[in-house]
């Protein structure tokens, strides 16, 4: 009985912990409508702060003097993100926010790793709390009982805050009609910098309470932004009593799973975040999003099938593709190869994104599923490449058939979430079924067969594969389907008046985009000669999502001309530099800012304009 | 006559590449109630979205009680005393009826007259009933008041007033001119747009007649009211 009970307290200890990360990250997403990725590098950051000062500063005022001032600090930087980046895109597409709140957790993990270091930085425990209590006979650490009351505390003190004052009745008309708190001579300029602060401040101090409980390090921010997000979308995007109901649940999840399934902890949180989605699809206590209404609603620019003068580019693009192996050496001819497999898969997550209107998160799934397609076909049964790659699209066509099924049922941020979740089943999946993907040790000797093994053959084949891949989704885009695919995306209601099964097609876009990523991962692991889980960890989703983003999401050459520049861009900065994460998370920033439609976006809204 | 509080010359704006509002030229002098009259889709709301800054693509000149706020934020145009009723009432629909208030309250202004929730709620004895009702659990009539009292918590010096009379049950309508009637009382300069000449009829001094985004007719009501030609070109059905 005793260990039921301590564990069940320990659930609560940490749902206190996510509670304050996740409500920070539901109220600045209440009101700006960002989902800032940068939440969790802000926990990282107030971690790192804790430690450093309650290292130097002993005693009881020191620590808590520490987690103070690192709270504090960090909701300031919360305030210079929103004042120097935030600020200028609330009229952006949400995805381009997104990704410039993405640029940011490149930029702070590289600025953590050059001031505090790669190693692990173990916190002192809390003075006065550092023995333990005995509840039925258990021993339990006195400091998580202070966690455990934190948690209610804070939700009590958020709810007299957004209740008693008017600040937070200017935040609350804020969260649900910009446009007409504006004109009601509201100033929300301040008001989101100040929920950028509050918003921080919680992440800073969520971080800052973890000291004494677990080592400080650099892989803090990806894990703790996934869990906030899931604890939110669960929740209900913007409700923080929503996110502490999701916060208590999962905390008990995670210490009773843990007991009953300890193989696939990972999995249990995403599962039954799935399950409530589909249950119910804004979450526990949240409610349909009005759409914002902000002045800088626009329409999405038409979609337009190749001019003359472009089939003639498009054509000389590929002669001068074609004609490269007699030119470039062996080291260019890998990374063109990369570029291809990354363009195509680019292409099939535009395809979703652009005519489809549905944000993946987690795209990166069908592109690792084709690589274990291809590689588990090496592994078990010592199958050549050509079976390899029809193996490829078709095991990833299978994961998105049935991943998509349920992703459809939902829009917006909640369909990305649950794109995320699933890209995060599936790698935990390949991560820890050992007997039969390898687990961490991944699949090793995929090579292409003989005849393709030299580099410009196999150069030709990603060619062929790709090239023809991009060109079928751009032929399927003008088709019927692709129509309505995006009379689907502009107006569900109407498409659905005239007979459109929107469901059915964003399925089956949903699922064909999965096969051609695979296609892309199966040529991958051929390239790489490898296939490892990380090639369906969240970065690599991400990588994806910055290729479209920058290449424009509304135009078709984006994907090719995002996937070239991200590539190159990557490349050469790894090559040059250990700081290569500042650099990229900088110059996305700087393409957002500069190209807010995108760098093809921009060179056809030029060429019109001309 | 009396002095100009908000004038409006050569007023052009656009959603997105479309041209919907040609040179539209207004005025309106202190105290004075203002019916911007047309028909559906003529370009009402889209004025009053323009003046309020609300379209960030126009054009021209709009000048506000000695301001120029033809490139204003929109928050600083209802900060200089405009205040801006929305066609679709706009009501924050979590808020409470007090909390709606709150929102709109800002320091009290020279010259304009002050409000506070007691005397709104005298203005409008409805909404003194149900101070703690969440704005979404409101009847429309109830949120037509709630969204114009909820501006007069500004204490403008003048309010646009986009179709008051919308989707209103007739006794409710009758309410409104009451309010109207007793804004003026007050002093308070209204512009108001409306497709129902009888109710503009029945509060406004001057007339505007809009259609297809240009200004047709500019004269008295009572003038406006005689004028069959006028009327059944613009405004009839």
């Amino acid at each position: 009985m005793g260990f039921y009970v301590v564990q069940c307290l320990s659930g609560l200890a940490q749902a206190s912990s996510l509670f304050l990360v996740a409500a920070g990250l539901s109220i600045i997403f209440g009101v700006t409508r960002i989902v800032n990725f940068a939440h969790g590098s802000f926990y990282m950051v107030g971690a790192y702060i804790a430690v450093t000062l309650a290292e130097r500063w002993a005693g009881g005022f020191g620590f808590w003097g520490a987690v103070a001032i690192a709270a504090f600090g960090t909701g300031l930087l919360g305030v210079v993100l929103e004042m120097l980046v935030l600020r200028r895109l609330y009229r952006s597409p949400e995805l381009f926010q997104l990704l410039a709140t993405f640029g940011v957790v490149l930029i702070v993990q590289d600025a953590a790793l050059a001031i505090w270091g790669p190693e692990d930085l173990l916190g002192p425990r809390a003075p006065g709390l550092e023995g333990v209590v005995r509840i039925l006979g258990r021993p339990f650490p006195k400091y998580e009982l202070l966690l455990i009351a934190l948690g209610p505390l804070v939700l009590g003190l958020l709810w007299l805050l957004f209740n008693r004052t008017r600040w937070g009745t200017l935040v609350r008309a804020a969260t649900q009609d910009r446009e007409m708190t504006a004109a009601l001579g509201i100033n929300q300029t301040w008001l989101f910098t100040s929920v950028l602060f509050l918003g921080s401040l919680l992440a800073g101090l969520g971080g800052a309470l973890q000291i004494p409980r677990e080592a400080v390090n650099l892989h803090m921010d990806i894990n703790i932004v996934v869990e906030a997000f899931v604890v939110v979308v669960v929740g209900g995007m913007g409700s923080v009593g929503g996110a502490f109901l999701a916060a208590v649940l999962i905390g008990q999840l995670q210490a009773f799973g843990i007991l009953i399934f300890p193989q696939i902890t990972l999995v249990i949180v995403f599962l039954f975040m799935a399950v409530v989605l589909v249950v119910r699809p804004h979450g526990l206590l949240g409610r349909p999003q009005a759409l914002a209404r902000a002045a800088g609603n626009q329409q999405e620019p038409l979609l337009r099938p190749a001019t003359p003068a472009g089939r003639l580019v498009g054509a000389a693009l590929l002669a001068v593709l074609a004609l490269l192996p007699a030119l470039a050496g062996d080291y260019a001819l890998t990374v063109l190869t990369e570029i291809l497999i990354l363009t195509l898969f680019a292409a099939s997550l535009h395809f979703i994104m652009g005519p489809g209107g549905m944000i993946s998160f987690g795209h990166a799934a069908y592109f690792g599923l084709g690589a274990y397609g291809a590689g588990l076909l090496v592994k078990h049964f010592a199958a050549g490449m050509l079976p390899g790659l029809v193996a490829a699209p078709l095991l990833a066509a299978g994961g998105a058939l049935l991943f998509g099924w349920f992703c459809v049922r939902l829009s917006g941020v909640y369909l990305a979430m649950l794109t995320l979740a699933f890209a995060q089943i599936t790698w935990s999946v390949a991560f820890q079924w050992q007997a039969v993907t390898g687990g961490d040790n991944g699949i090793l000797g995929v090579w292409p067969d003989g005849w393709a093994s030299p580099r410009w053959v196999f150069y030709y084949l990603t060619l062929a594969c790709c090239a023809g891949g991009v060109l079928m989704l751009r032929r399927i885009i003008f088709s019927p389907f692709g129509y309505a695919l995006r009379a689907g995306r502009d107006s569900p209601l109407r498409a659905d008046a005239v007979g459109i099964d929107v469901r059915r097609i964003q399925w089956l876009a949903f699922t064909l985009a999965g096969t051609f990523a695979g296609l892309g991962g199966g040529l991958y692991a051929y390239a790489k000669g490898s296939v490892f889980p990380n090639l369906m960890a969240i970065p690599r989703s991400v990588d994806a999502l910055v290729m479209v983003l920058l290449g424009g999401v509304q135009t078709l050459t984006g994907p090719v001309v995002g996937a070239a520049v991200f590539h190159t861009l990557n490349t050469e900065m790894v090559r040059h530099t250990e700081y290569w994460r500042l650099l990229l998370g900088v110059s996305i920033i700087v393409l957002v800012l500069v190209f807010p439609m995108g760098i093809a976006g921009a060179f056809r809204r030029r060429e019109r304009a001309a | 006559m009396s002095d100009v509080i908000l004038s409006v010359e050569a007023l052009n704006s656009f959603y997105g590449r479309a041209h919907i509002l040609f040179d539209v030229t207004l005025e309106a002098r202190r105290g004075e109630v203002v019916a911007l009259l047309g028909r559906n889709g003529a370009g009402k709301s889209t004025t009053m979205r323009s003046i309020m800054g609300l379209i960030a693509n126009r054009s021209g000149s709009v000048r506000f009680a000695g301001h120029d706020i033809s490139r204003r934020q929109p928050h600083e145009i209802a900060r200089l005393g405009l205040g801006y009723v929305p066609e679709d009432r706009r009501i924050f629909t979590d808020l409470t009826v007090m909390e709606n208030l709150e929102v709109g309250r800002q320091p009290a202004r020279t010259g304009a007259p002050h409000w506070t929730p007691e005397r709104l709620f005298t203005l409008f004895p409805n909404l003194g009933d149900m101070r703690d009702r969440p704005g979404g659990r409101m009847s429309g009539g109830e949120q037509q008041m709630l969204t114009i009292a909820r501006t007069l918590m500004g204490n403008p010096s003048a309010i646009l007033l986009d179709e008051p009379s919308e989707g209103l049950a007739p006794r409710i309508t009758e309410m409104m001119a009451h309010a109207i009637v007793g804004l003026k009382a007050e002093g308070q300069t209204v512009v108001l747009s409306e497709q129902n000449l009888h109710f503009a009829a029945l509060v406004s001094d001057r007339a505007y007649v809009i259609e297809k985004g240009r200004i047709r007719y500019e004269g008295a009501m009572a003038a406006l009211r005689e004028d069959e030609e006028i009327r059944s070109a613009y405004l009839s059905l």
